[in-house]
């Protein structure tokens, strides 16, 4: 997990390196999606499917977030949906009563999310540990009720939530809105990628990380803890609020129910399933966190029938017993367990 | 001039050939020689699971309608999926059933939050929302709506009967309303207060829950401590069996009035305790298996032969089933008529036009009607008592049409 980090500073070689990887990844970046959309073209893909692919990667933001604040500054949140909840409805409400451009939102969203989890961050400085955690856990069940407070009911529509339209494809592009939504996701979180890869590696990454490894010894060092903690609580804040409100343009609607707080869990789940305090990890969890919460279910009725089970199984079974496979297989999440994996091949073929 | 005329004979030479073409097959996605695809999504899990039965009911229903050669010599897929009564998951189950399973149109989803979300996406799409599972008012707009039509009598409707209803047999009535947070309660306490007019006042509380509470014993401590004679119950399965059983519970005796979309005898009052459900009152527009004077009915026996072959581990005394049989009959009707022509248009069209319709399971004297203008097809209800362990028909069929 630190190598990821580290890697890339140091010699002029290891520079290059990390060029021509940083050029395979952007080819990956390009070839990847044009690839989809033919198929898509083709009806290879539906847009559906580019729904499920736009959501992967909305998720895979989100749990990119988390994973600032709890994988490389060691502060537990399990109250991220709300954050989430609130860029979705900064979004769906600026399009929807003041009829803002989708470009407009995205950026508007990060900064209302980023305010709320700077300030959030403040008090809930002199909590630590499992104490920060029980105060974001509740803001994450409070934020939907909170939604459906009946005075806030003009802005919100309460329990009914809000329809958003989708903007169409611009400058006439022969795409359907929906590849077209998965092309901007995808460039957003590139984009937002890319930034927190130079963050980690700033003074700032430094710093956050000296924090979660010995808060003291980094104080002493000169490093304004407070300071860098509040700060990397809006950041974190920030990213899970554009994932939010990409989440409620493309999903073309939010409602209180939405973002109840098995989302907040969900993301955590995500980022350590993934990987905690690690860039690919927060992609996976991203695929891990749309894939098995859409497919458990099915997958325990086909499983049921396949057996012919007597009784019917609960679909979140499935999830479960997934999840403690992985933490028994994987404790490190599955971008650890692949590096694990990989080390023991690489062994292997030595001898 | 000449230029009219050009137009004229090319408007009339496409009417022509429209008319032509009208004769052969005509499919639009989702339909084909072989087969109709039918998209459904249904609270299997959740508060409100207990609906669960209907979807089963009309899955159970389809695969007799194959067993016995399909519609016109199509088979129904009937695909359903698990909504969990969460509009966010309504959402995403409906866009896979029209952009990844392609099916000719949607049907019967239920609950009022549930279908508001999928609205404005099924007509932007002109993929038709055929006989919603749910009452509220805003499923009649054909002129905004088009491709969507609701089935069971309107909420608004239904509260203004029992509004009614209170004023001329409750003496010096004191009215409490429970409610469901949500259009669904909003709906049917509308049509109450229109109901009551000037006697609005005579509401003396209102307590609302919502979908997500684990129980709802303080509401019914509220409003029976506001003195309240009569209770309209506007709530969902569950909260319904609850209602019924915290009132009995702590002595709250008043004159029970329960919204149709909870009066099933097996999934509501039996979890309640039959005896804290004795003179709930509600509006019914279908035979209820539980009543006696339907045990010898050829409607009955049809549907308990149906029951007993496609659907044997189904609650008999559930009026969830009954009322799945009648649904799907009316759609069975609707693509029956609908011939070779299955377009999405065709099918509206067709369930735009049911003159008279009778139903199997529709209370006698109950009929369908719909028009290009009129997308509320079951108007009329009559309300049942409930005596010990059945629901009991009483006084005339009550019509009041909304809107």
């Amino acid at each position: 997990m630190a190598d990821t980090v580290a890697s890339r500073n140091g010699t002029p070689a290891a520079s290059a390196a990390g060029f021509v990887w940083g050029y395979r990844y952007g080819l990956l970046l390009v070839v990847l999606p044009l690839l989809l959309i033919a198929g898509g073209k083709a009806g290879f893909v539906s847009n559906f499917q580019f729904l499920q692919l736009s959501l992967m990667i909305v998720y895979a933001i989100a749990v990119l977030g988390l994973n600032l604040l709890t994988g490389f500054n060691g502060q537990i949140s399990l109250g991220h949906g709300a954050f989430f909840a609130a860029g979705a409805y900064t979004a769906a409400i600026l399009i929807d009563q003041h009829n803002w451009p989708l470009w407009a939102t995205l950026p508007m969203a990060a900064l209302v999310c980023f305010f709320a989890g700077y300030l959030f961050g403040l008090p809930a400085l002199r909590l630590e540990g499992h104490y920060l955690a029980l105060a974001t856990f509740a803001l994450a069940v409070a934020v939907p009720q909170i939604l459906k407070y009946r005075h806030l009911e003009p802005i919100t529509k309460g329990v009914m939530g809000i329809n958003v339209f989708k903007s169409d494809p611009p400058f006439g592009l022969p795409l359907s809105t929906d590849q077209w939504m998965f092309l901007v996701v995808l460039a957003v979180a590139a984009f937002m990628f890319w930034i927190a890869r130079n963050l980690l590696d700033s003074r700032t990454g430094r710093a956050l990380i000296a924090i979660r490894d010995h808060s003291m010894a980094a104080s002493t060092m000169g490093i304004n803890v407070a300071h860098y903690k509040a700060v990397v609580f809006g950041i974190s804040a920030l990213y899970t609020g554009l994932a939010g409100a990409l989440h409620g343009v493309i999903f073309e609607f939010v409602s209180p129910d939405s973002f109840r707080f098995e989302l907040s869990i969900a993301i955590l789940v995500g980022a350590v399933v993934g990987g905690i305090a690690s860039l690919p990890g927060a992609v996976i969890g991203g695929v891990f966190v749309q894939v098995i919460e859409k497919y458990a279910d099915a997958l325990t009725k086909q499983i049921s029938a396949a057996v012919q089970l007597p009784l019917e199984l609960d679909p979140w079974l499935i999830y479960g017993i997934v999840l403690i496979a992985l933490m028994y297989a994987m404790p490190t999440g599955i971008v650890g367990g692949m590096a694990v994996l990989w080390r023991r091949l690489k062994a292997m073929r030595g001898l | 001039m000449g230029l009219c005329k050009t137009l004229l004979a090319g408007a009339g030479a496409l009417a022509l050939a429209a008319t032509a073409a009208s004769a052969q097959k005509k499919y639009d996605e989702g339909a084909s020689d072989t087969e109709i695809r039918i998209g459904h999504t249904n609270p299997y899990s959740g508060p409100a699971s207990a609906y669960g039965q209907i979807g089963k009911t009309i899955e159970a229903y389809f695969k007799m309608v194959n067993d016995k050669g399909g519609i016109n010599g199509r088979k129904i897929t009937f695909i359903t999926y698990d909504d969990g009564y969460a509009p966010p998951k309504t959402v995403e189950m409906v866009r896979k059933l029209v952009e990844e399973d392609k099916v000719l149109f949607v049907f019967q989803t239920l609950g009022t939050p549930s279908n508001t979300a999928i609205h404005k996406y099924l007509n932007g799409k002109k993929v038709p929302q055929l006989f919603v599972a749910t009452g509220a008012s805003v499923w009649g707009k054909p002129q905004e709506y088009p491709w969507t039509m609701g089935w069971q009598p309107d909420y608004q409707t239904e509260g203004i009967i029992y509004a009614k209803h209170i004023l001329a047999n409750v003496k010096d009535p004191k009215i409490a309303v429970l409610m469901q947070n949500d259009d669904y309660g909003r709906d049917y306490l509308n049509g109450f207060k229109r109901g009551l007019g000037k006697d609005a006042d005579k509401i003396v509380q209102v307590a609302t829950y919502e979908v997500a509470d684990p129980n709802i014993d303080s509401q019914i401590i509220q409003l029976k401590n506001s003195g309240a004679n009569a209770f309209f119950n506007i709530t969902t399965p569950k909260f319904a069996a609850l209602a019924i059983k915290k009132a009995h519970e702590i002595g709250w005796k008043p004159a029970h009035y329960l919204n149709n979309v909870s009066a099933s005898v097996g999934s509501v009052m039996k979890p309640a305790g039959l005896e804290a459900s004795q003179a709930i009152v509600t509006a019914a527009y279908l035979k209820d298996p539980t009543d006696p004077q339907f045990q010898n009915d050829a409607d009955m026996g049809t549907w308990r032969a149906f029951m007993d072959k496609y659907y044997p581990n189904g609650d008999k005394t559930s009026a969830f089933t009954t009322y799945g049989y009648a649904v799907s009959s009316t759609l069975a009707e609707v693509l029956k008529r609908a011939g070779d022509n299955l377009t999405r248009e065709n099918i509206m069209k067709q369930a735009a036009s049911l003159k008279a319709l009778e139903v199997p399971l529709l209370l006698p004297g109950i009929k369908i009607n719909t028009s290009p203008t009129d997308f509320y097809p079951i108007q009329s209800v009559r309300l049942q008592r409930f005596e010990g362990e059945t629901w009991q028909l009483f006084g005339d069929v009550l019509s009041n049409e909304a809107d």
